[in-house]
């Protein structure tokens, strides 16, 4: 029977859109009725959102790109030193968010560049690394299969984790997370900073690659999953992933030979964030496998530089849609108000573009205290998040929602058409340099971003 | 006093707004209350109105424009005003309630829904409509405006996905015995329709209906349908499906004449069906001539559909003028005239369709709001000119209520000042106004009621003419 036939046979099973007067005569008659809610698409979108649905066929375009993206399976292979794979110059320094240029850094930003040329020996003072600072190469990490937290900078002399597809030739790169206080990547550039970093460098990073040698490779995907039902969202708690792959990492770290063996034990135990970077790169191999299909909507980067906040299509290659950075809305540590905060910062808004985050954050009652929120409200916050994605993941799942995929896959072209904007679930930066955290809450990605991706889109498909 | 407000980013649709500012008109010192959408249109309104036109809003803001008697009846009436725009409360399933879908594919998703009935404002409707397309959904789009380019695309959009794309400007179907939109209670049957006139097929469903026949069936197509752009797109795919139906014995078409060359493409379609297939073309031919010869093809015979008489009262002498809700039937009755008193004298009588854009802008349709029908009503019976007043009803889902309640007292004073009032009245007996309480009441309060369209227009033209009817 064809699906035109099967409308003949039976009752209609209506759902409407518009005037709920049509909705009430259809209930009237005692059918059932979905009602929506609709709403017009955001400003300036109308004839763009015409555009790309004359031109393509969005629903197959974007099937496919959000297939690519939850069919990655990334793992952590091994070790590298960045300068080895990744493209970079002796002077270029990769960062957090969209294209940026050092007069326009913010002070975190700003201090962490500061940190890394003073790492890198480029600069003997801070005052040297500010005057040599105009002088650097800046590239986003985005750029280099990379992403990194908060100020993100990554430099060449840094180690970094190394992550494959084992279902593609995907690779991705992100350095080893440092810990809390006081941390490069809020752009702290103390001398305990770096002394902290060529730890990294000189022992973290060569006894880490020598235990994903023997005990590697480590499924990244398979403890995101186990993490979720253990409470974590994948961004801002990650205690649960880290217990996990710790697990893992404990027998050949402990079965192995030669120094420093509990010293890294002892690190990674005591960071509740070791798995944020690990957790970020997995997403980047799916964004990265996802991105350059012709005519998609869906957001292959949503990533903040301090001073903007830029997002990527599937279907716009590699263009950026940025509008400045929000700030944060949350709670604050100690003294700090919304005064010391930074607008938002970092490639952690990777989480979020895979569906996890804000978006996983009915997994993480535990987290929604911390952010200022309520656990109904972090459910709904999830489901409203469907409403704006492609696909479930199929191993990302939310107990509480009997088990359903975490929302996955944003379209740019839902977002415009609701109104309703993704959820991200962060932490805060101080504005001054090496402050470190001075909170966490919730932000929306900023709606312009959309407006102009959708436009860019809708000139794409007229040129192709 | 004046009260402009102007809410950001707030959207309701037309008819939840124009139910709010009726709302708000009637708390006690409202003057004048206009709420509406940031539009072109609404801020010329405004102005009109003599308010200050706020500068800086865009069509997705709302207007609340009030003039009241004094600045304490304000909170009262933005009190009613809240209180009219609450929606129908979203399911209370806990707090793993999934929010109410913002969009017809989102409401798709996983759920065993077949059809998507699309009112939105007509520059929004193809995003839409392709979106539900591509979820799988048949589509009936309510919304008007659409540009002709887009209705082609959603079309071959629905041909190829072997979905039926009823509409744009649909505003009548009946799909396994469920009316979408304007449509009537009639009973289920071995009738099926295919209709680019929503008034047409309502009217043609009614007259099957009184004859004892029921309906399959009424697949809607839009008014532009059997243009040469569209190519009757959605006609062919409905009279496919209505040819695969078992439960269609005979199917009817209605619409206004076609191109010649769409025409001769329906005609060849129709047959190479194997269900028996009748033509109806508004403006050739009236509806009472397609019921009829639905029920020929059926083996029956059509009998007069029902009327009401009404009592000569002694009305006045002068001409017919025409108070339509709609163009179908406006177009129908003029013919009819035109058939009796020579295409010029029809062509010179005043008959107005209510229904026009020139009538709807900024107020319902006349289905749904008579007021100003009701006015112009009032205005006929003191010019001494017109003789008889011929009007339709249309009953049925979507529409007014109780309208006989309005119109009968209206009517009633016509009749008193000696205008005579013919009623065309297009309705099923199930319909959920009643239709024969509407009959009784209309004819009470001294009009003549037909079921048939037709057979109004000629009474009216008899009356007129001084002679019975």
């Amino acid at each position: 029977m064809s699906r035109l036939e099967r409308l003949l046979t039976g009752e209609p099973r209506v759902a409407t859109a518009g005037i709920d007067l049509l909705a009430e005569g259809v209930e009237a008659q005692g059918a059932a009725v979905t009602r929506t809610e609709w709403h017009p698409p955001l400003e300036g979108t109308e004839d763009a959102l015409a555009a790309i649905t004359a031109a393509v066929d969005l629903r197959a375009a974007n099937e496919e790109a959000v297939g690519r993206l939850v069919g990655t399976h990334p793992h952590w292979t091994g070790m590298a030193v960045a300068r080895e794979v990744m493209e970079m110059g002796e002077r270029t320094f990769l960062h957090a968010g969209p294209p940026l240029q050092w007069d326009d850094c913010s002070g975190p930003m700003r201090g962490a560049l500061v940190g890394a040329m003073l790492y890198e020996g480029l600069a003997a003072t801070p005052e040297e690394a500010i005057a040599l600072g105009p002088e650097i190469e800046l590239s986003p990490c985005h750029h280099h299969r990379a992403v990194g937290p908060m100020a993100g900078v990554i430099s060449p002399s840094m180690p970094v984790s190394v992550i494959e597809d084992a279902a593609g030739d995907g690779v991705s790169y992100a350095t080893l997370n440092e810990g809390l206080g006081k941390v490069l990547r809020y752009g702290a550039f103390a001398p305990e900073v770096i002394e902290r970093l060529k730890w990294i460098e000189t022992v973290l990073g060569p006894v880490l690659a020598d235990v994903l040698a023997r005990g590697g490779p480590i499924d990244l995907r398979s403890i995101i999953g186990q993490a979720l039902q253990m409470g974590d969202d994948g961004h801002n708690r990650n205690r649960a992933a880290t217990s996990l792959l710790l697990r893992q990492l404990a027998p050949p770290l402990i079965g192995g030979e030669g120094p420093h063996r509990d010293e890294v034990f002892r690190f990674v135990e005591g960071n509740d964030h070791f798995m944020l970077n690990l957790v970020m790169a997995a997403g980047k191999i799916g964004v990265d496998a996802a991105s350059g299909v012709p005519g998609s909507s869906m957001v292959t980067a949503m990533a903040r530089n301090g001073t903007e906040f830029g997002i990527r299509l599937s279907g716009t290659g590699d263009a950026w849609f940025t509008a400045p950075a929000p700030v944060v809305d949350g709670l604050y540590l100690g003294a700090f108000t919304a005064e010391d905060a930074n607008a938002d910062i970092g490639d952690s808004a990777i989480t979020e573009t895979v569906g996890l985050g804000g978006f996983a954050m009915a997994a993480s009652p535990a987290i929604v205290g911390f952010v200022g929120g309520t656990a109904s409200g972090a459910v709904q916050r999830t489901l409203a998040m469907y409403e704006i994605t492609l696909a479930e993941h199929p191993d990302y799942k939310v107990p509480i929602l009997e088990s359903r995929g975490t929302p996955t896959g944003i379209d740019a072209a839902r977002v415009v058409r609701t109104g309703v904007l993704p959820v991200i679930n962060t932490g805060i930066a101080g504005k001054e340099p090496g402050v470190g955290m001075v909170g966490a809450g919730i932000v929306e990605a900023p709606v312009a971003c959309f407006t102009q991706a959708v436009q860019a889109l809708a000139e794409e498909v007229a040129r192709a | 006093m004046d009260h402009v407000e102007v809410r950001r980013r707030t959207y309701h649709d037309s008819v939840r707004l124009m139910q709010a500012s009726a709302a708000v008109q009637k708390v006690p010192g409202v003057e004048v209350a206009l709420i509406a959408m940031a539009t072109d249109l609404n801020l010329g309104l405004l102005e009109d109105l003599h308010f200050d036109v706020p500068g800086d809003t865009t069509p997705d803001d709302m207007l609340i424009a009030l003039r009241v008697a004094g600045g304490d009846v304000v909170a009262g009436a933005l009190a009613a005003l809240d209180a009219a725009l609450v929606a129908a409360p979203a399911s209370d399933g806990g707090m793993t309630a999934a929010p109410p879908p913002h969009l017809l594919s989102s409401a798709a998703r996983g759920a065993d829904l077949n059809l998507g009935l699309i009112s939105v404002p007509g520059p929004h409707a193809f995003v839409e409509a392709a979106d539900a397309l591509r979820s799988g959904l048949n589509v009936m789009i309510f919304s008007d405006n659409v540009p002709v380019g887009q209705e082609v695309a959603l079309k071959r959009l629905g041909v190829e996905l072997d979905l039926l794309v009823m509409g744009p400007d649909c505003g009548t179907a009946i799909v396994g015995g469920v009316g979408l939109g304007f449509a009537n209670a009639v009973k289920p049957g071995p009738v099926g329709i295919v209709g680019a006139s929503g008034t047409g097929t309502q009217h043609i469903s009614c007259l099957l209906d009184d004859a004892g026949v029921g309906i399959s069936h009424a697949l809607g197509t839009g008014s532009r349908d059997l243009s040469t752009d569209v190519g009757a797109l959605a006609t062919l795919q409905g009279l496919a499906a209505l040819d695969e139906d078992p439960a269609t014995e005979v199917i009817v078409i209605v619409s206004k004449p076609p191109a010649p060359e769409i025409a001769a493409r329906v005609r060849e379609a129709a047959a190479a069906c194997t269900t028996p297939t009748v033509m109806c073309l508004i403006g050739e031919e009236t509806l009472e001539d397609g019921a009829a010869a639905a029920l020929a093809a059926l083996g029956r015979e059509a009998a007069p559909a029902r009327s009401w008489e009404a009592p000569d009262a002694g009305h006045r002498p002068g001409t017919v003028k025409g108070l339509f809700s709609g163009g179908t039937l406006r177009d129908e009755a003029r013919m009819v005239l035109a058939g009796l008193m020579g295409a010029e004298a029809a062509a010179g009588l005043e008959m107005i369709d209510f229904g026009d854009d020139e009538y709807t802008r900024g107020r319902p349709h006349p289905m749904i709001d008579q007021r100003l029908r009701l006015e112009h009503l009032g205005a006929t019976a003191a010019d001494p000119s017109f003789g008889v007043a011929l009007l339709d009803v249309v009953l049925g889902y979507g529409s007014h209520a109780d309208p006989a309640s309005e119109l009968a007292p209206v009517i009633e004073k016509a009749t008193e000042a000696g205008l005579a009032v013919v009623v065309s009245l297009c309705g099923a007996a199930g319909d959920p106004q009643g239709r024969d309480l509407q009959a009784e009441l209309l004819n009470e309060a001294g009009a003549a009621v037909f079921l048939s369209n037709a057979a109004a227009a000629r009474h009216a033209h008899a009356l007129a003419e001084g002679g019975a009817a």
